[in-house]
């Protein structure tokens, strides 16, 4: 029987390129730098478990269908659900952003895990638009002919149209959180690719430094 | 004390108790650049992961029981001309005359207007029609048309449908000035004139809302069998009074910051407080380019919340005001000295 051949695949080159770039004792380390000490670190966590709930949530609502929380006493709780899970999920990633702002937490070749997270907050207020927009009630009645004016003053409604339930449940329900869900991905790997982000006016050794770097 | 004389930390600690951190790690032989190399604690990621879905999935559980989640049944047309037959009646003659929102809104719907711009840039305008609605024959004519057995009606369509377009406007403007003056705007307490056809037409469109059918009916226009574009009754009903007097009354109008809320007392969109607050301030409380205006602010104030980190002075902020000193006081108390407000220490002189 003759030997696999040697050569080097794809598979393993890429492989091996995504160990390089995040080993696991990176992508899940069981230490943190000594100044990840303050409750201002989960928000962050707080926001991922949030926005878990807010799927898991929704999936429910999706498998019952666009009506189903107007009927059944399961449903309006499930929707419930949804519901506190975003208005959640914004307080306490707004409370994450703005910790992060005040850390300068974009320091030290972060400013790819500051630009994801940003956009996934922007693209989150207009995935919970969508969902305000799909009740199919006297709510999304009024919000979507209130905000139709403001989308069309942009040129966007010609293709964007707030007044079709069905196109409009589709970007809540698949297109919305999918970009959402890419973003998160993104910026937590970058979270680990990168660290979290030292103190002010403190070099990567611990130490207090003069390397602007470490202070903006 | 420097981070070399760090002690080791409990696992179980919360985050906030940094009493017993471990000894600095030895710098491995090849350490990628920024990569931390002080000292270090144990922390239980998946842990923690776990702990936040659990308090979340309880919180949002405890506030879905008390206060559940508003659901107040969606307007329709019948609801509408039984309920406000008067304001049915008129809002149907503006969209005869042409003197309704929808009939002079222009793209994306039609071309009766320019609609907004943002100083030079007609976006509005540029993109053109997409949404295709002609308010007089979607919401009037079109629906009138599918009634049978009504030889009345079927002669008043026939010649309305045959005058020009100068004489139904008249018609329409004569009924239209008529209602507003008869009392209570009631359209059946208009004073006599010359309306044409237009009154048989916008009481037989009344029975037709009154019975149900109007609302399959605009739904229909265009899609068929299967329903989701709701674009047409939606102008309809928003072009009346009774939609907005609805939300006048549950608090959702422009003037009380709109559609960040929503019915009953609940929180809404309290994130669109920005977006909506700008509506409530001049220039934009009286423009006519309002929306228009407003975005393009807030898409600009996106932009800049984006590159914070690369505008000179909004990104020294942080390092400014030092709110990172309580942040990070625990750090700074036992391996460094917090930085100065100011400039960097090395363009301190």
């Amino acid at each position: 029987m003759s030997a696999p051949p040697t050569g080097r695949s794809w598979t393993g080159a890429t492989r091996d390129r995504l160990v390089s770039a995040l080993p696991p004792d990176q992508l899940l380390p069981d230490t943190q730098p000594a100044y990840v000490a303050s409750w201002i670190y989960v928000f962050g966590v707080a926001t991922l478990a949030a926005l878990v709930m807010i799927i898991a949530s929704g999936t429910v609502l999706a498998i019952g269908g666009l009506h189903w929380w107007h009927t059944t006493a399961v449903g309006h709780f499930v929707n419930s659900l949804h519901l506190w899970s975003v208005e959640l999920f914004f307080f306490v990633m707004v409370i994450h952003l703005w910790g992060k702002f005040w850390m300068a937490a974009w320091r030290g070749r972060r400013l790819l895990t500051w630009v994801t997270g940003v956009l996934a907050l922007l693209l989150s207020i207009g995935t919970a638009f969508t969902g305000y927009l799909v009740q199919t009630n006297f709510d999304s009645q009024w919000i979507a002919t209130q905000a139709k004016d403001g989308i069309n003053s942009t040129g966007v409604g010609a293709f964007w149209n707030v007044l079709n339930v069905g196109q409009m449940l589709l970007w809540h329900i698949v297109l919305l959180p999918l970009i959402v869900g890419v973003l998160a991905v993104v910026h937590i790997v970058m979270v680990r690719l990168r660290g979290v982000v030292p103190p002010i006016g403190i070099g990567t050794d611990g130490e207090p430094t003069s390397d602007p770097k470490a202070f903006r | 004390m420097s981070a070399a004389e760090a002690s080791t930390m409990s696992p179980e600690a919360p985050p906030e108790d940094a009493a017993t951190p471990t000894p600095p790690p030895s710098p491995p032989a090849q350490v990628r650049p920024g990569t931390w190399t002080g000292p270090k604690r144990p922390y239980d990621l998946v842990k923690e992961f776990v702990v936040a879905l659990v308090v979340m999935g309880l919180l949002a559980g405890l506030l879905a029981l008390v206060f559940s989640s508003p659901d107040d049944k969606g307007v329709t047309l019948q609801q509408w001309a039984r309920q406000n037959p008067s304001d049915f009646v008129t809002t149907a003659v503006t969209e005869l005359d042409g003197s309704s929102v929808s009939a002079g809104y222009g793209p994306p719907y039609n071309t009766a207007g320019n609609g907004q711009q943002i100083f030079f840039l007609h976006m509005q305008k540029w993109i053109g029609v997409h949404q295709p609605v002609d308010p007089a024959n979607d919401f009037v004519i079109a629906p009138l048309s599918t009634i049978t057995g009504n030889p009345t009606l079927t002669a008043a369509l026939a010649r309305y449908k045959a005058a020009s377009s100068s004489q139904q406007q008249a018609w329409a403007s004569a009924y239209d000035t008529a209602i507003s003056k008869a009392p209570n705007g009631d359209p059946s307490q208009v004073a006599a004139g010359d309306y044409g056809p237009v009154p048989t037409m916008t009481a037989s469109l009344l029975s037709l809302a009154q019975e149900g059918a109007l609302d399959s009916q605009l739904v229909n226009q265009g899609s068929g069998f299967y329903q989701d574009n709701y674009t047409k009754p939606l102008l309809f009903l928003a072009d009346g009074g009774y939609l907005a007097d609805l939300a006048n009354a549950q608090h959702l109008t422009g003037n009380q910051w709109g559609m960040m809320n929503e019915t009953g007392n609940y929180p809404g969109q309290a994130w669109l407080w920005l977006y909506t607050m700008w509506y409530q301030i001049s220039p934009f409380n009286h423009s006519g380019n309002a929306d228009a205006l407003v975005w393009a602010l807030m898409m600009l104030l996106s932009l800049g919340l984006i590159l914070i980190p690369v505008i000179p002075g909004l990104r020294s902020i942080p390092r400014l005001v030092p709110v990172h000193r309580l942040i990070w006081r625990d750090y700074y108390r036992r391996y460094g000295s917090a930085p100065k407000p100011g400039r960097p220490p090395d363009q301190e002189s």
